[in-house]
């Protein structure tokens, strides 16, 4: 507890609170007042976040700021927070996040305002939650409880085929989560009655097979959010018909939930497990990479593209975690936070476009550059961060992935440098179609430049991209004593070698 | 007078049966259609009934009546919850039932008697005190589905409810005299010591227990027994629904601890077997075929039998862990049919009942505060967190796979991913969807209020369960350690 107050519990709840502040101003009539109230409690969510990364001890690798409190006790379990250097700068990228997502749906949400802002509050308190939790049943509770605002969040101000994806969502993610909860309680039994993810780690499980099958259970639930290939099908139809603000969310703070989950539980619970099916770990993130990078180029619908893009990019995340060497693991929570700000900024710039001409289509524009000369240099800087162009962020971790994939093997390297062709080929094709040429239509004719309001979400994730481009060392140093002892651990077996 | 104080764990049903004769008695007077005393009495009665029941909380276990009647904290605790569902049942029908003109002194009477009958077999301790408890109950439930008596589609499931309900009391009848016929006794208590001692006729107990638990099975709605739930939900009168789905389960919950658990618990190998089956088939049918319901009465109907099947996953486990997880499931089913049915009655109207999955399009537009109620409900009943519908299923759950039932753990997270899709129907019906109706929803302050109470409780419930989870496991537990 530093500050006097226990900064992560206030994390998770202060958004929590004022999302439900929100909810309690009612119907439409009070959007304005909704909309401030949002706001407000948005930015005092990031705000306290702050301290997190000032006073966070970097030379450790053990739980900070931890809270411990009896909650179930008759099943040991406990309302257990603590953040690591890896868990840290996700509370601060989502946080970060909810202001922005507030802004953006300022004046272009207009129907149940209240509800919109409150769900995108909510659901912020909740992934913290996710981050925050060191007992397994707390996890579980945070992550399900995610899913409610965002069902709601895609079904009701969603595209045309908006149910269909958000039902899509939800039993997609459902099913994986059942299955790690089945996994939970087991590993409940295995610990001696524990739900503490720490006492997870140390839990010996000398079987392979019941590690393999352990393994399963929680790759069902992470896969599916990261999204790995092939269970990926429902982010192209979640994004799509997601309104922008939940398609930044989904893009840049959901999909982290899936991979914090395999450094958090897969990994360090089942280290012997995770070597032995590495091949096929690494093999499905190549795929991603290679195969979902070919799809994108194919997609004409420019939100659908960024989806699969966001596919092809998490597929460099599991990659390096699988590599079981400090350059994948920190590259790919680089890549991480960079696919965070990166993502969540071409889906508020698509958002842009959309707001004004309605259609998602890449044929419906051209000639953008001659109208919105501003938005399109924003554009840009995004896009080239898009397709990993050193000074942007999007370089750092790609190219640390691609390191620690040539000490692990050169045939996963060149595969997966694949994706600095392929992701500069989609994204900058779709850039060179949208933004330049000549004006396409009246619509196109008819475009105005972006807002101050619009211009200040673009000047903070510009920042953000280019700061961490060029200056990657916050990030990183905040991570390398945790990632150090993961890589250790990683490397501990729990089925002892006949030797 | 010592006579009298040695009476004292009986205070409660007494006191209820004699507050029963007054109110037939006073109901006579009573002309004006709102019924307005009646009902003001049956509530008061039902309100000190619990109040008695506090008072005499029983410390230990105490055996009444040559051991036909047994005291203890199980059915002290399982006594208060019938008494305020029956409250809160009552609550939340008395303007459905006065606009349908159903709301009668017969009704509250029926409802009295039932509410004797589950009192009666939560604290029986002898086949007879728990069969006399079990036909209290159905005969009032049957009167109770037939009260209105206008309606075909009402009359023709009491019909089916009277006629099945009957085969599966005989069922219970006969799988008891051959019991008795085994062990020679019908105490709950003694049939155990007999069957720990070896001296019964072990094939003669295998074949009653054949019976019983196809009686249970019937009593509970579980499958392959459960032909007469759908129709009986849908046919009756909402209200009527509401009450067969709610306080009875808990009272069925007890039935099954008294017959499986304290008396065949030496032949749990054979019972859990038994119970496996059904649960698995329970869980299988009613998920999938919920699914195909548009009527939710009928959906909350294999709904139910889905949730029997998670009930009867934790009675199987044999553990005290097991026992106590059901006891938690049985009531936070019980709170969430509650909410579930009292919704219906809230948005029916005179003449219109609101209980087709089309009434409920875009609720979230009419009323945001009832749609998020019913959102929680229906992520309750989909054992989703932050609700106490997660808790009810992961405390199953662990005392399965705590006895090595992992197949069957695995199944029933499966067959709870397919529930997971109609729950969700609902919340798409009321979020998504435009309504079809911009009727104003008007809803009486009391109900409302219990409404949101209710909702409030599966909400606060999911975020503490830890006070209801530790009654449920301290009375079980002291309970069943003779």
């Amino acid at each position: 507890m530093i500050f006097g107050y226990p900064l992560l519990s206030v994390a998770i709840w202060l958004p929590i609170i004022f999302g439900l502040l929100v909810l309690a101003t009612g119907n439409d009539r009070n959007a304005r007042l909704a909309r401030i109230i949002a706001l407000v409690g948005a930015v005092l969510g990031f705000l306290v976040t702050i301290p997190l990364y000032t006073g966070f001890d970097r030379l450790t690798s053990a739980m900070q700021f931890t809270v411990q409190n009896e909650w179930i006790t008759r099943y040991n379990i406990y309302y257990s927070l603590g953040v690591d250097g890896i868990s840290v700068l996700f509370i601060l990228l989502n946080s970060f996040f909810t202001p922005l997502v507030v802004i953006a749906g300022w004046k272009v949400i207009e129907k149940r305002v209240a509800q919109y802002m409150a769900a995108f509050l909510i659901m912020s308190g909740l992934v913290n939650g996710v981050f925050a939790a060191l007992d397994a049943v707390l996890f579980y509770v945070f992550w399900e409880a995610m899913l409610i605002p965002m069902f709601i969040i895609i079904g009701v101000w969603g595209g045309p085929n908006r149910v269909y994806a958000a039902v899509k969502f939800f039993l997609y993610t459902l099913m994986g989560s059942l299955l790690m909860l089945v996994a939970l309680l087991y590993l409940y039994h295995q610990s001696g009655g524990s739900f503490s993810i720490l006492k997870f780690h140390s839990t010996p499980l000398p079987s392979m097979a019941v590690q393999v099958m352990l393994f399963f259970a929680f790759f069902m639930a992470f896969s599916v959010k990261v999204p790995m290939f092939p269970v990926h099908t429902w982010l192209p139809d979640a994004h799509v018909e997601a309104p922008t603000g939940g398609s930044v969310v989904l893009a840049a703070i959901m999909l982290k939930v899936g991979a914090y989950g395999f450094i958090r539980f897969s990994m360090p619970i089942l280290p012997d497990a995770s070597h032995y099916l590495a091949p096929v770990m690494i093999a499905l993130s190549l795929i991603a990479v290679v195969y979902i990078g070919l799809v994108a180029l194919a997609q004409s619908d420019m939100k659908k593209l960024v989806a699969y893009s966001s596919i092809s990019h998490m597929g460099f995340v599991t990659l390096g975690f699988f590599l079981f060497n400090a350059y994948g693991i920190e590259g790919a929570l680089l890549q991480m936070i960079s696919h965070g700000f990166v993502s969540g900024a071409l889906f508020l710039a698509i958002g842009v476009l959309y707001d004004r001409v309605h259609s998602r289509q890449i044929v419906d524009y051209g000639g953008v550059a001659n109208k919105m000369p501003v938005f399109a240099a924003f554009f840009m800087l995004f896009a080239m961060a898009n397709s990993g162009l050193p000074g942007t962020s999007g370089f750092v971790g790609e190219f640390m992935v691609i390191m620690g994939a040539v000490k692990a093997n050169f045939w996963y390297a060149f595969a997966a440098a694949s994706t600095l062709i392929f992701g500069a080929a989609y994204t900058l094709w779709m850039y060179k179609r949208v933004i330049f040429g000549a004006v396409a239509n009246d619509h196109v004719k008819h475009l105005h430049d972006i807002t101050p309001r619009e211009t200040l979400v673009f000047v903070i994730l510009a920042v953000a991209v280019l700061g961490m481009g060029l200056y990657p060392l916050p990030f990183a140093e905040i991570m390398h004593a945790s990632v150090n002892d993961l890589v250790v651990q990683l490397n501990t077996f729990k089925i002892p070698t006949p030797n | 007078m010592n006579a009298l104080a040695s009476l004292s764990p009986i205070y409660a049903e007494m006191f209820l049966l004699v507050m029963l004769c007054v109110i037939l008695i006073v109901d006579q007077f009573i002309v004006n259609y709102t019924k307005t005393v009646t009902y003001l009495l049956t509530q008061t009665s039902l309100f000190c009934t619990v109040l008695i029941l506090l008072f005499t909380h029983p410390t230990g276990i105490t055996h009444l009546f040559n051991h036909m009647f047994v005291h203890d904290v199980m059915s002290y605790v399982l006594k208060v919850f019938i008494c305020l569902s029956v409250m809160a049942m009552l609550l939340y029908s008395r303007s459905y039932l006065m606009l349908r003109g159903l709301f009668t002194g017969e009704f509250l009477a029926l409802v009295m008697f039932a509410t004797l009958g589950m009192m009666v077999m939560t604290s029986a301790s002898n086949f007879l005190t728990l069969y006399l408890g079990l036909e209290l109950l159905a005969l009032s439930l049957y009167a109770m589905v037939a009260l209105q008596r206008d309606s075909a589609i009402a009359t023709e499931s009491a019909m089916k409810y009277f006629i099945l309900g009957a085969m599966a009391s005989g069922f219970l009848l006969y799988g008891m005299s051959m019991l008795y016929g085994a062990t020679g006794s019908l105490d709950i208590n003694r049939i155990a010591a007999v069957i720990q001692t070896g001296a019964a006729n072990k094939s003669l107990l295998v074949f009653g227990l054949a019976f019983i638990v196809a009686g249970l099975a019937f009593k509970l709605g579980a499958v392959p027994f459960h032909m007469w739930v759908p129709d009986v939900y849908h046919g009756a009168p909402t209200a009527m629904t509401m009450f067969i789905g709610t306080a009875p389960k808990l009272a069925a919950f007890a039935f099954v601890m008294r017959i499986l658990v304290e008396a065949l618990q030496p032949l749990m190998i054979h019972w859990s077997g038994m119970l496996a089956i059904l649960a698995v088939l329970s869980m299988a049918v009613g998920n999938i075929t919920a699914i195909a319901q548009t009527n939710l009465k009928r959906m909350f109907a294999y709904s139910t039998i889905a949730h029997m099947g998670f009930l009867l996953l934790g009675v199987l486990s044999g553990t005290i862990e097991g026992y106590g997880s059901a006891m938690f499931y049985a009531m936070v089913y019980v709170l969430m049919s509650l909410g579930g049915f009292g919704m219906i009655m809230l948005l029916s109207r005179e003449g219109f009942e609101a209980d087709t999955l089309n009434d409920f399009k875009g609720l979230n537009q009419r009323s945001p505060w009832l749609a998020f109620i019913m959102l929680l409900l229906m992520f309750s009943m989909a054992g989703v967190p932050p609700t106490v519908g997660f808790y009810a299923k992961f405390s199953v759950l662990n005392s399965a796979l705590a006895a090595g039932h992992v197949t069957l753990v695995v199944l029933a997270v499966l067959f709870s991913l397919i529930g997971a899709f109609y729950y969700l129907r609902i919340v798409k019906l009321m979020y998504f969807d435009a309504p079809e109706s911009h009727e104003k929803i008007y809803i009486q302050p009391d109900s409302s209020l219990l409404v949101s109470l209710n909702g409030m409780a599966i909400l606060l419930l999911g975020i503490f369960p830890n006070t209801l989870m530790a009654v449920c496991f301290v009375s079980v537990r002291d309970s069943l350690l003779h």
